[in-house]
């Protein structure tokens, strides 16, 4: 506790980087994930193919990803963007499939019934199916953040600060407290972004409010 | 000379081909490790999940559980165990045990779940035991499933086998954490390059098997 206290303003600055670390790749892959998880089940030829892709970019370890990546794109070895992209790169494959789920958990009645009272195909999907597939759309997001939260920490090894900092640091220095810190740090830090997503969703969809989930 | 001919020239090399720090050493040691902790796993979370499974109780602990799990980060977990129980094998076997057990604890109670209930008051009804009714009904129904959770738990192992190199495990992320400390790029994109393979080859076995299985019925 004392140690905490003690260095709080270091803690702190990896909090923020831990934060935006986890942040971006999250909100990056579900803007990218959101279309193609929509278009995949509908696109016969491709489509079956797509997501089996997602599945097989899921089982590529992430350390050796991180170290494969620089020469991929010709990033430096030590640029933080190659974590923030390998994270969107898992955050895409989970949520792909989670945003085909979503889409199709939306009754094709009401579907039927928007079209038959004359909306658009884009005010279908905006306006009718966005909202319907909501609540499965969050649960997709929730899980990429808790999952994304807790692999940033492998970023120290390839040069990229964050709460993982403090176990390579505490391993060295042969210090457990430093180490159990950073692993509540993680755990909190996951539970905060989940009560933003939670939070989100709420304002987003307040007719869910009270509903049992 | 360019990164990509450089990690072609040291995986090509027939120096790393030979000897105890050449691939197929690491490789037969990195499927060594996934193999031993798969198989403790499963002897602690494979009977926990069935029981689970199929009397229902427990469940919502089991859910909390493998999901509080997820959430844990493998380095600090490995760390730990590393300065807790000091150099050896104990420490990333038990970091990697910990690891596989939710998505096999996760496989076996879904897949239990998944079995149609009125089958298996029809297999009551029949005069079946409830050794019978789990052996021979539930296990065989819902073996595809647990199969995928076995699946999930070979590849998480795979993966973190290489960050458990941190604190000292041989294996394939000996090429990644060796590498980095000398800052030798193409030694530990090679590494890098071979556990990918292995973790693809592994999976697509996984998914023959899990083809086979569902077709069997």
């Amino acid at each position: 506790m004392t140690w905490f206290l003690d260095n709080l303003s270091y803690i702190r600055g990896l909090a923020w980087r831990h934060l935006w670390l986890s942040l971006i790749p999250v909100v990056l892959g579900f803007v990218i994930a959101l279309p193609i998880g929509y278009v995949a089940p509908r696109w016969r030829l491709g489509g079956g193919a797509l997501l089996s892709f997602a599945g097989v970019l899921y089982t590529i370890p992430s350390l050796p990803l991180l170290v494969i990546i620089p020469s991929v794109l010709g990033t430096s070895f030590l640029d933080s963007r190659n974590v923030v992209i390998v994270l969107t790169l898992y955050a895409v494959a989970v949520m792909v499939r989670s945003t085909a789920d979503a889409f199709g958990s939306v009754s094709p009645t009401v579907v039927d019934a928007a079209r038959a009272s004359g909306y658009s195909a884009w005010q279908r999907v905006l306006q009718v199916e966005l909202p319907l597939a909501g609540p499965v759309l969050l649960a997709g997001v929730r899980v990429v953040s808790v999952s994304t939260v807790s692999l940033v920490t492998i970023g120290p090894l390839v040069g990229v600060p964050n709460f993982g900092s403090l176990f390579i640091d505490g391993f060295q220095r042969d210090f457990k407290t430093e180490i159990v810190i950073g692993v509540l740090c993680v755990v909190v830090l996951a539970l905060v972004l989940d009560l933003l997503w939670v939070l989100l969703g709420r304002l987003a969809m307040p007719w869910l409010a009270g509903r049992p989930r | 000379m360019s990164v990509f001919s450089e990690v072609t020239s040291w995986l090509t090399d027939g120096a790393h081909w030979q000897g105890d720090d050449g691939f197929p050493h690491r490789i037969v040691e990195h499927i060594g490790y996934t193999a031993l902790t798969v198989a403790i796993a499963s002897a602690i979370a494979l009977p926990l999940g069935l029981w689970i499974g199929h009397t229902g109780r427990l469940r919502g602990f089991a859910v909390a559980a493998t999901g509080a799990l997820r959430a844990l980060p493998t380095l600090g977990l490995v760390t730990l165990m590393g300065l807790w129980l000091g150099i050896g094998l104990t420490a990333p076997t038990i970091a990697l045990v910990v690891l596989a057990i939710p998505p096999l604890l996760a496989g076996a109670y879904a897949g239990l779940e998944s079995v149609d209930r009125a089958t298996i008051d029809a297999a009551r009804s029949i005069g079946m035991t409830e050794w019978q009714v789990l052996g021979k009904v539930e296990i065989p129904l819902a073996l595809p499933i647990i199969v995928g959770g076995i699946r999930s738990a070979v590849l998480q192992v795979v993966a973190t086998a290489t960050i458990a190199a941190y604190i000292g495990l041989g294996g394939l992320g000996r090429y990644l954490i060796d590498g980095l400390a000398v800052r030798d790029y193409p030694q530990m994109a090679a590494g890098s390059v071979v556990v990918v393979v292995l973790a693809l080859l592994l999976d697509g076995i996984f998914v023959v098997l899990q083809r086979v299985l569902s077709t069997q019925r």
